[in-house]
């Protein structure tokens, strides 16, 4: 890199190093920052710093806060019957996008992996199992990846809670897909899940 | 520019950068295979990239000795037909862990090729499938190397009334020959070498025997790492469905 200063080349590198940009386009976020220094960069960076030190893990589901608790685990007009499992954060974002589910969440942080050797304990099922006794949960919705392995970990799960009642996503044809270009294992799982109209 | 074209199950899928991944391939006349998927992490590729699945593979790179690209065609897909089966799912990542856990890179078994092809079509389509999984794992010690030898008694060289497997020579030992040494001797079950149809019991002492060189031959020899935990997912789901009626012993915790 041939920048003017070496503190830009590295943040130029350093942004460069977020999902979804690469060298060219963090150069240009890093020149339409300094354009912007007073509206963008400096709260930017003031922003940053603070959620640098203050954001953690909820202990209770696995969000992501700036307290020990987040806020859904805080909320009072959370349902508390229903809990919500799924994989990552980004997951509970993607549910909370829906305004569909007013229960709680568990983040697992992750799926059971023979491959890469991840039993229930590196995730927070232990965790899970305990909240669904202490919590009073009458149902856990397994929201999981339509994978190998996010069904292996779904299985797993169900396995494990007994008597509560345990449900999943359904599978089959999204909002607006076309069947042509659907793969066989769909049109399979949305054959099997077909209902009566 | 080295290229070839093929048919392989795939075995293993890991995330390569934001939109690649590295998948590792069963092929039938280059054994296990890696190489990268471009695109693979995207919304179109993800979703038929799933362990188990059938595809056509063509794999191109500069050098031999380079992992090279993939590019991959779905022929068939296992996973959507065993999803909402626990232990079929079970079966299938069983399968496909082991054959990732102790393949050697590019070396062809074109017999346990087709053996692990009729096995994931039987988990598919049939609740019959135990017993295939079993002679299936005999298979993969044989081709690997730690076939059993099941034919004649090792003390007497007798092919009548064989009962056990030593667990030091995978020989089998015929019942009156085994003595005192009969309790550390491994089960030697009659379907083992087809002389009856399977039940429970006889499943369940096959595992144990089975069981025992996968984790006592094979895995060593692969820099003692440990069997893949589906294996044991596996058989644990075996007896919680009631297809199984003892545990086997000297299963060894592999979590």
């Amino acid at each position: 890199m041939s920048n003017s200063s070496k503190d830009l080349d590295h943040l130029i590198e350093l942004m460069a190093k977020l999902p979804g940009l690469g060298p060219r386009s963090a150069r240009r976020a890093v020149l339409h920052m300094v354009k912007k220094r007073a509206l963008l960069m400096t709260p930017l960076a003031d922003v940053l710093a603070e959620v640098a030190v203050t954001v953690r893990e909820c202990l209770n589901c696995g969000n992501i806060g700036t307290a020990d608790t987040c806020d859904i685990c805080q909320n009072p007009k959370r349902e508390n019957g229903e809990i919500c499992v799924i994989e990552e954060v980004s997951d509970l974002w993607a549910m909370e996008r829906s305004h569909m589910f007013k229960g709680r969440y568990h983040v697992l942080g992750g799926t059971l992996s023979a491959l890469d050797a991840i039993g229930p304990d590196e995730l927070r099922i232990p965790r899970l199992l305990r909240r669904v006794r202490d919590e009073n949960v009458t149902e856990v919705i397994l929201a999981l990846n339509a994978t190998i392995d996010g069904q292996t970990t779904a299985h797993y799960i169900a396995d494990q809670l007994g008597d509560v009642r345990v449900s999943t996503l359904a599978q089959g044809v999204p909002i607006g897909g076309e069947l042509d270009y659907l793969d066989d294992g769909t049109i399979t799982a949305a054959l099997r899940a077909r209902k009566t109209l | 520019m080295i290229e070839w074209r093929d048919e392989g199950v795939l075995l293993a899928v890991r995330k390569h950068g934001e939109a690649a991944v590295i998948v590792e391939v069963f092929t039938e006349h280059h054994g296990k295979h890696a190489g990268v998927v471009r695109g693979g992490a995207g919304r179109k590729q993800a979703p038929m990239l799933q362990p188990g699945g059938q595809f056509e593979v063509v794999w191109k790179a500069r050098l031999e000795e380079h992992m090279g690209a993939f590019t991959v065609e779905p022929l068939r897909s296992r996973a959507a037909q065993v999803m909402a089966d626990p232990l079929a799912l079970a079966g299938l990542t069983s399968v496909v862990g082991l054959l990732s856990f102790a393949l050697p890179e590019r070396e062809v078994h074109g017999a346990l090729y087709s053996a692990s092809i009729n096995l994931l079509d039987l988990i598919c389509v049939t609740e019959a499938w135990p017993l295939a999984y079993l002679h299936w794992e005999m298979q993969l010690l044989e081709d690997l190397g730690f076939g059993l030898d099941l034919s004649c008694c090792a003390v007497s060289g007798a092919t009548e009334d064989l009962a056990y497997v030593s667990p030091k020579s995978g020989r089998a030992v015929a019942a009156h020959h085994a003595g005192r040494w009969k309790t550390q001797l491994l089960p030697l079950v009659p379907c083992m070498i087809g002389q009856s149809v399977a039940d429970n019991g006889e499943i369940a002492a096959g595992l144990r025997t089975t069981g025992h060189f996968l984790e006592k031959w094979l895995a060593p020899s692969l820099g003692d790492r440990a069997l893949p935990s589906a294996r044991k997912r596996l058989v644990e789901r075996l007896f919680r469905a009631g297809r199984l009626d003892q545990r086997p012993s000297g299963e060894a915790n592999h979590e």
